[in-house]
C-alpha cells in the first residue's frame, strides 16, 4: 500500500472540499450550482489537459471531488475524438464516464426504493 | 470596560462578544471528511491495482463503490447527518452525487415511482449531467476545430 499517495489524496481531497465550504459560507451559491460549477471547472481543466497533472499527484484526491468527474468527461471525449473523429464529440464523454453515471442512477433507485422516508422534524 | 464613545471601539466590543464565526470550524470538518472519504478511495484504488486491475478501471471502481456506499447509507439516514456535520466535506466528493440523486428520490416516493422517484432523482444531478456533457462536448469540438487548422496549417 502506497502510504504517500494516501496522505496526498487526503490533503489534496480535503483542500478541494475546503475550497467549496469557503464558497457555501461567502457566498449565497446554492449546493446545486456549487456542484454544476465543480463539474464543468473540472471539464474545462480537463479540456486544457491541466487537471492530469492533478491526478497523477494527488490520485483519488483528485478523481472523487466533483471535479474529477469533469475532467474524466472531457478526458474521454478528446481520447475518443483522436480514434474516430467527429462522432467522438458525442460519444467519448459518456463512455468514459459511464460507471459512475450508471452507478449512481442504478444504486440511487435501488436505495431509494428499499429505503422509508424519514418523517421531518423541524 | 471603558465607555463606548467611537464605531471603532463598539466594533471591536462586538468583536469581542460575538462567538468565533463556525467558518473554520466549517472548513476544517470539511477538510478531514472530505479527505477521509479520498483517502478511502486512494486504498480502494490501492487494493485493485494489487489485483492488476488497469489504471483506468480502477478509478472507475473507487467512483462506483463510494457511489454504492453513499446510496445505501443516504437510504438509512445516516448520511444527511454526515452531511450536516461535513457541509461541503460530503458535498463535493462524488458521494455528494449519489446522495443527491437518492435523497430526493425518497422524499418524493408518494408521488409514484415514475414522476416521484423517476423524475425527482435528477433534481440536482440532472443540472450536474447537462453542464458537465455538454462543456465536455464544447471541449471536443475545440479540439477538432484546433487540430484541423492544425492540419490545415502544415
Amino acid at each position: 500500500m502506497d502510504w504517500m499517495m494516501i496522505l496526498k489524496a487526503f490533503v489534496v481531497g480535503g483542500a478541494i472540499c475546503v475550497i467549496g465550504q469557503i464558497l457555501i459560507d461567502k457566498t449565497k451559491l446554492t449546493p446545486a450550482r456549487i456542484l454544476v460549477a465543480y463539474v464543468t471547472i473540472g471539464a474545462i481543466l480537463g479540456g486544457l489537459g491541466l487537471y492530469k497533472y492533478l491526478i497523477d499527484f494527488a490520485g483519488c484526491g483528485a478523481t472523487v471531488p466533483l471535479t474529477g468527474f469533469g475532467s474524466l468527461l472531457a478526458k474521454g471525449t478528446i481520447s475518443e475524438v483522436q480514434t474516430t473523429g467527429f462522432i467522438g464529440a458525442f460519444t467519448g464523454g459518456i463512455k468514459a464516464a459511464a460507471g459512475g453515471i450508471s452507478a449512481a442512477i442504478f444504486f440511487g433507485y435501488i436505495a431509494s426504493l428499499v429505503s422509508k422516508p424519514k418523517i421531518k422534524k423541524q | 470596560m471603558k465607555p463606548i464613545q467611537s464605531k471603532e471601539d463598539y466594533q471591536s466590543y462586538v468583536d469581542e462578544k460575538t462567538p468565533n464565526s463556525p467558518i473554520l470550524k466549517n472548513c476544517f470538518n470539511a477538510f478531514w471528511v472530505g479527505g477521509l472519504i479520498c483517502a478511502i478511495g486512494q486504498i480502494i484504488f490501492g487494493l485493485c491495482r494489487l489485483r492488476g486491475i488497469d489504471e483506468t478501471n480502477s478509478y472507475t471502481i473507487v467512483s462506483m463503490t463510494l457511489v454504492f456506499a453513499s446510496a445505501f447509507l443516504t437510504g438509512l439516514n445516516v448520511f444527511n447527518k454526515v452531511g450536516k456535520f461535513a457541509g461541503a466535506g460530503s458535498l463535493i466528493p462524488i458521494t455528494g452525487f449519489a446522495n443527491s440523486i437518492v435523497s430526493p428520490a425518497m422524499e418524493y416516493k408518494s408521488e409514484g415511482y415514475v414522476m416521484g422517484v423517476g423524475a425527482k432523482m435528477f433534481t440536482v444531478a440532472g443540472p450536474v449531467l447537462v453542464y458537465g456533457i455538454s462543456t465536455s462536448i464544447v471541449v471536443g469540438l475545440i479540439y477538432i476545430l484546433l487540430n484541423t487548422q492544425s492540419l490545415v496549417l502544415i
